[in-house]
């Protein structure tokens, strides 16, 4: 158990590329951060250099303390679980885990007590003398667990563990996942792009984009108040539908002329964004959508459409079975303190 | 899996297309392979005015020849070091190439250039550097205390062909090394790394493994090399000698029909090679297609 403190660090590749321009970032000891963006922002990056597996340009990571800049990977105390597993394909399940015990020179039989330890906690008891070839893509990840947890590290490293699982199977193993680190209380890195992993994961959700964190906070948290325009869109599926429009110290009127009542705003362009869940059918209500594809989901269906009299897309999920079919006119509202203002500009969060 | 058919709208035009390569075969194969099985149970008289069938009595002769015993084991050591030599400097410079990212094809083009070299060019090129009288590298082994002199002890000259043969092959296994190495993930390495294996055990435990099956496949085909294909560069600079120290199979072939004019003799260890090749390369399909087991 260590906290991990990330103090403004910078990665400039040796070509000038700058993917990380300075990022700081605290996880106290035993918690789960997810680290979640679109590919490219710089989270799997990050987590490499916390690793040791790229060198920091500027800047200090200190795993417990103690600083890590210099330190090998293996001098760090911590442990990776890599996206496409990393297996040794040579060796056995056993042998696998037991690689970085013998390394470090731990006695045969406390290198025994430990695997089968991690073994059955994983359920893997019986694949010990079998190699990942002959393991199905589950069975592959837990092994990669088990190799990650026999060593009892300070921290765990995810980088997009799930990625290479079948939606199912993703599911499953996100709780077991979960469980597993809540009961051995370790401090966790977890990189995902999978903002539904990272909802439900993480104690502290870090949304990153463009190598900068855009909102750091826990997971309902960032949801119910995302601090940014592309944390609001990213966060949450379907994604929050934006309209344009125009504040005014009243409310915000939309490029089709209507108005929302909201107040406390000054002027100038305005997104307004209100989640596909929070809208309504109202008879009375301001937002009117011509209905273009209805999706039945089951519980729940996603209808989607245009803002009338403009060209902004608007997603609403609705519930029960008197559904609009392709064509309709529908009229939506959503309850006080369901929008969400942001500057057309900057996406910075206004109201 | 479906094989693709074509239709010909002549009979004739499929047959057409394959006689180049049908006749290419016969008559550099086919032809002097079955002339050297025929040769092989005749024998002649010193003025090649009679020849008579003596069935296996050449095959015979041979196995009870001292020198031909010899030259076997000359060379087995021969090819044995080619193999090795070759191989390890190879890897060592995959291994180093594989770290390298900037200029990488450069690097990569320059170490390919010496397989261009004919194997008989590469035996003139080392012989001048090792001849004793006008030779760098015989002066530079002077200079450090080293009497080297190709022509009067054995054992220079075996490290001579060795050099000259090793050389021209270190770019042809450099390139199988590379891609073999850029084969393995680099998250297998990171991995090793994280579970505290420094650069050489994880040389050690993770990619010479992984590298086993193109260790295997390369050992194949440098033996097969230094076999057979190695005869312009003992031409080109030992020609056999001292005494026999560098007769080596292929050589041996050469100088006993054309210098010994034992036309019979030679024709037999014609066969015995052929023997050897064709079970190198039966092996090497029977591997190739499996894989060797990691």
């Amino acid at each position: 158990m260590a906290n991990i403190s990330i103090d403004t660090i910078k990665k400039i590749y040796p070509g000038g590329v700058e993917v990380i321009p300075g990022l700081s970032l605290d996880i106290a000891a035993g918690e789960l951060c997810v680290l979640v963006g679109p590919s490219g922002c710089g989270k799997s990056t990050l987590l490499r250099m916390v690793a040791g597996l790229e060198e920091v340009t500027e800047g200090e990571i200190r795993i417990g303390g103690r600083r890590v800049n210099d330190l090998e990977p293996a001098a760090r105390d911590i442990s990776m679980v890599f996206q496409n597993y990393a297996l040794y394909p040579h060796m056995s399940v056993f042998d696998n885990m037991a690689y970085g015990l013998r390394n470090r020179r731990m006695p045969k039989p406390e290198i025994r007590t430990r695997v089968d330890a991690a073994a059955g906690a994983l359920g893997l008891e019986g694949f010990l003398d079998r190699k990942p070839r002959q393991l199905s893509g589950g069975q592959r990840q837990r092994v990669a667990m088990g190799r990650a947890i026999v060593r009892e590290p300070a921290a765990f490293l995810f980088d997009e563990p799930l990625s290479n699982l079948d939606a199912k199977l993703r599911v499953k193993t996100r709780v077991e996942i979960r469980a597993l680190q809540q009961r051995l209380g370790t401090t966790s890195i977890y990189v995902t792009h999978d903002q539904l992993e990272a909802m439900t994961l993480a104690d502290k959700l870090v949304v990153m984009h463009a190598g900068r964190i855009e909102q750091v906070g826990p997971p309902l948290g960032v949801y119910e108040r995302p601090a940014t325009a592309f944390v609001a869109g990213f966060i949450g599926s379907p994604p929050m539908n934006f309209l344009p429009g125009e504040a005014h110290t009243t409310g915000v009127r939309l490029d089709n002329g209507v108005d929302i009542a909201l107040p406390g705003l000054t002027g100038g362009r305005v997104d307004l964004g209100v989640r596909p869940e929070d809208l309504h059918v109202d008879p009375a209500g301001p937002v009117e959508l011509s209905v273009r594809v209805v999706e039945r989901l089951g519980a729940t269906a996603n209808v989607h459409g245009r803002l009338a009299g403009t060209d902004a897309e608007i997603i609403a999920s609705l519930s029960g079975t008197d559904l609009p079919a392709p064509g309709d006119t529908l009229r939506l509202t959503a309850g006080a303190g369901k929008w969400h203002v942001f500057d057309a500009a900057q996406g910075i969060r206004l109201l | 899996m479906r094989t693709k058919k074509v239709t010909f709208r002549h009979r004739w035009l499929p047959y057409l297309l394959v006689a180049p390569q049908i006749a290419i075969t016969i008559v550099f194969f086919i032809w002097p392979a079955s002339q050297a099985l025929y040769q092989s149970v005749l024998r002649q008289d010193a003025f090649g005015l009679r020849t008579e069938f003596v069935g296996l009595q050449n095959f015979a002769r041979l196995f009870a020849d001292p020198l031909y015993i010899k030259s076997f084991f000359t060379t087995i050591a021969f090819s044995a070091m080619v193999a090795g030599l070759s191989m390890l400097v190879a890897l060592i410079l995959a291994v180093m190439a594989d770290r390298v990212i900037r200029r990488a094809t450069v690097y990569r083009t320059l170490l390919i250039w010496p397989y261009a070299v004919a194997p008989a060019v590469a035996g003139v090129l080392w012989w001048f550097l090792f001849n004793p009288t006008i030779g760098i590298a015989a002066y530079a082994l002077d200079q450090l205390g080293y009497d080297w002199n190709h022509y009067s002890s054995g054992s220079d000259a075996m490290a001579l062909i060795v050099i000259a043969a090793a050389w021209r092959q270190v770019s042809y296994n450099f390139l199988f090394f590379l891609a073999g190495l850029q084969a393995i993930p680099r998250s297998l390495t990171e991995a090793a790394a994280i579970d505290g294996a420094g650069p050489f055990k994880r040389f050690w435990s993770i990619q010479m493994p992984l590298l086993s099956p193109t260790v295997f496949f390369l050992i194949v085909v440098n033996v097969v090399y230094a076999f057979f294909e190695t005869f312009g560069i003992v031409h080109a600079t030992t020609s056999g000698g001292p005494g026999n120290a560098t007769n080596i199979l292929v050589y041996k072939v050469w100088r006993d029909a054309f210098e010994g004019l034992n036309l019979g003799s030679s024709a037999a260890q014609s066969v015995v090679l052929m023997v050897i090749v064709i079970a190198l390369t039966a092996i090497q399909f029977r591997y190739i297609e499996r894989r060797v087991e990691y």
